[in-house]
């Protein structure tokens, strides 16, 4: 690799990165260089071997290597370069970045437009506050995920999981089958985090308990974890007293949640969203920055990996067209305001240029549970532009509405919408 | 053995879609019963896991000479669940050599159910 300039650079090679390389070079980019800092491209999706990816891109159910590998195999058919084991260091507003990696030391490459795909990361225990000594054997749910699926490594033979996110419940079936015993699962919240899917096919399949608001009150153990008091809690999450129950484990495993992981996107001035924690977008997941694009779980955290792919797409054309100045002239910004029950929208705002000839899909968290039949809602003004009839809305499952072309004449005397989910 | 399950009702979450419907299902005259399905596929299901409860399973093989020190396989098709530890121990026992490509078949017919462990990446 002699070039030290790309119509296109993608940093990351997760589900994101690769969907947005392989569309940009699909829609003329001359030029496209994925930067991996593993020594393989893939991201999360290799130690993620479990079942359930693909069933909305491909109409199959595959495991995450399986997902991950038919997108790597167009990677070299369609002659995008890569750069692996390699890191970012920085990068500017102006779409300089410098690298560093074994194979090509230090380099600075310039690109006419980037795609951000860095993905998220998981909590730890620093960002839930759990009192008590600090002993080894406390880790993320996807750091044992690595060590078991990738590395062949058990963290422990007792363990006790916190948080009912879905990389917490498909570890406790994992380990499990790799002969642990998990004996408890811990929820702060009344309601599982994770899908139901993953709640049966993975705790109550193998008799795991699950206790909904109940979390972790102190780590006893000073080498190694020896056992950790639980407690319940109430609806404010203050402790219980005289609830706690001691059980003795030898790991403690979080699954407490992901953060979009944007050190890149501050460095080169990207504006983020205090609730996402991600880029603010447009619908074609352009940044506050001209040519930074961003796409995937570092924008927000999705539920599914067929819509990071999705978002990939969307992000890696508009790239492409960026970079041959071919991106639609803007038009008039319109912002999307969260209204009643919805927690956040993305994009945070669009452009009407775009909704004239396409339809564009917001996506968005219901702030609490409704388990009952709701509207969202968009409203203009005073006026409801569209809405679609769903059975409940969970926090655990974002919501998508669509506005479609018909709906843009409304625009004329309005800077903004709103999108509310109410019970119908 | 499956069978005694039913004499008392008995509650099955349905996972055919997100929902999450809380079956009942009942044996009366030898017929399956269930209740509280938001669609019929709930009954499907519930019927699927009284008679013939079957589970995808994912886990590692042992691989010399390749990138990692194991690779991913799965199920070609869901595996009868009370035979899924049968199935891990014969997994643990079984070591293949890179290179590898996704679909390779690394155990044929396991435990003589037909249904094959195949890989599910490349590698070299």
């Amino acid at each position: 690799m002699k070039t030290n300039h790309f119509d296109i650079v993608v940093i990351g090679s997760g589900p994101g990165g690769l969907a947005a390389a392989i569309t940009a070079k699909k829609n003329g980019a001359r030029s496209v260089l994925i930067i991996e800092r593993d020594v393989e491209l893939g991201g999360i999706l290799l130690q993620c071997i479990h079942n359930g990816f693909g069933v909305e891109i491909f109409k199959e159910d595959l495991p995450g290597p399986t997902y991950a590998q038919r997108f790597i195999n167009q990677i070299g058919e369609l002659g995008i370069e890569t750069m692996l084991d390699t890191m970012v260091l920085n990068l500017t507003a102006e779409r300089c970045l410098t690298l560093t990696s074994k194979t090509h030391g230090y380099r600075q490459i310039s690109a006419k437009a980037v795609v951000l795909a860095m993905g998220c990361r998981e909590r730890t225990r620093a960002q839930v506050r759990l009192p008590g000594t600090r002993p080894a054997g406390v880790y993320t749910a996807g750091t044992a995920q690595r060590w078991v699926n990738v590395e062949g490594y058990m963290p422990g033979k007792k363990i006790v999981i916190l948080g009912s996110g879905d990389i917490g419940m498909i570890m406790a079936r994992r380990l499990t089958f790799e002969g642990a015993k998990v004996e408890r699962v811990l929820e702060i919240m009344p309601y599982l985090s994770g899908l139901t899917r993953n709640y049966v096919q993975c705790l109550q399949d193998f008799d795991i308990p699950l206790k909904l608001q109940h979390t972790v009150k102190r780590i006893f153990g000073n080498d190694r974890i020896e056992a950790v008091e639980t407690v319940a809690v109430d609806d404010t999450w203050q402790p219980i007293p005289g609830s706690e129950e001691t059980i003795a484990c030898d790991t403690l495993l979080l699954s407490v949640g992901l953060i979009p992981e944007n050190e890149l996107s501050l460095q080169a001035g990207v504006r983020l969203h205090p609730t996402t924690a991600g880029p603010v977008v447009d619908a074609d997941f352009h940044t506050s920055v001209p040519g930074i694009f961003a796409a995937g779980n570092v924008v927000h955290v999705y539920d599914l990996v067929d819509w990071v792919t999705e978002a990939g797409y969307a992000a890696g054309k508009a790239a492409a067209l960026y970079a041959a100045d071919k991106l639609r002239p803007k038009e008039k910004m319109i912002t999307t305001q969260p209204g009643e029950n919805v927690r956040y929208i993305v994009p945070q705002h669009f452009d009407t240029s775009q909704l004239t000839s396409e339809k564009i899909p917001f996506q968005m968290r219901v702030s609490r549970p409704i388990e009952k039949p709701v509207w969202v809602e968009a409203r203009i003004a005073d006026e409801r532009l569209t809405r679609r009839g769903l059975p409940y809305a969970r926090p655990g499952e974002m919501i998508t509405l669509d506005l479609k072309p018909e709906h843009f004449e409304k625009f004329n005397k309005n800077n903004s919408i709103t999108i509310r989910i109410i019970e119908r | 053995m499956e069978k005694d399950k039913l004499e008392q009702p008995m509650e099955i979450i349905c996972v055919a879609c997100p929902k999450g419907c809380r079956l009942e299902a009942r044996r009366e005259d030898g017929e399956i019963l269930v209740s509280h399905a938001g669609c019929k596929r709930g009954r499907q299901y519930a019927i699927g896991e009284i008679t013939d409860p079957r589970r995808m399973v994912a886990s590692t093989v042992r691989i010399s000479g390749g990138l990692h020190p194991l690779i991913p396989v799965y199920t070609s098709a869901p595996f009868p669940k009370d035979r899924i530890f049968d199935l891990l121990d014969q997994i643990r026992a079984t070591q293949i050599q890179a290179p590898v490509t996704t679909g390779d078949v690394v155990i044929r017919d396991a435990l003589g159910t037909g249904i094959d462990i195949i890989a599910s990446r490349d590698m070299a």
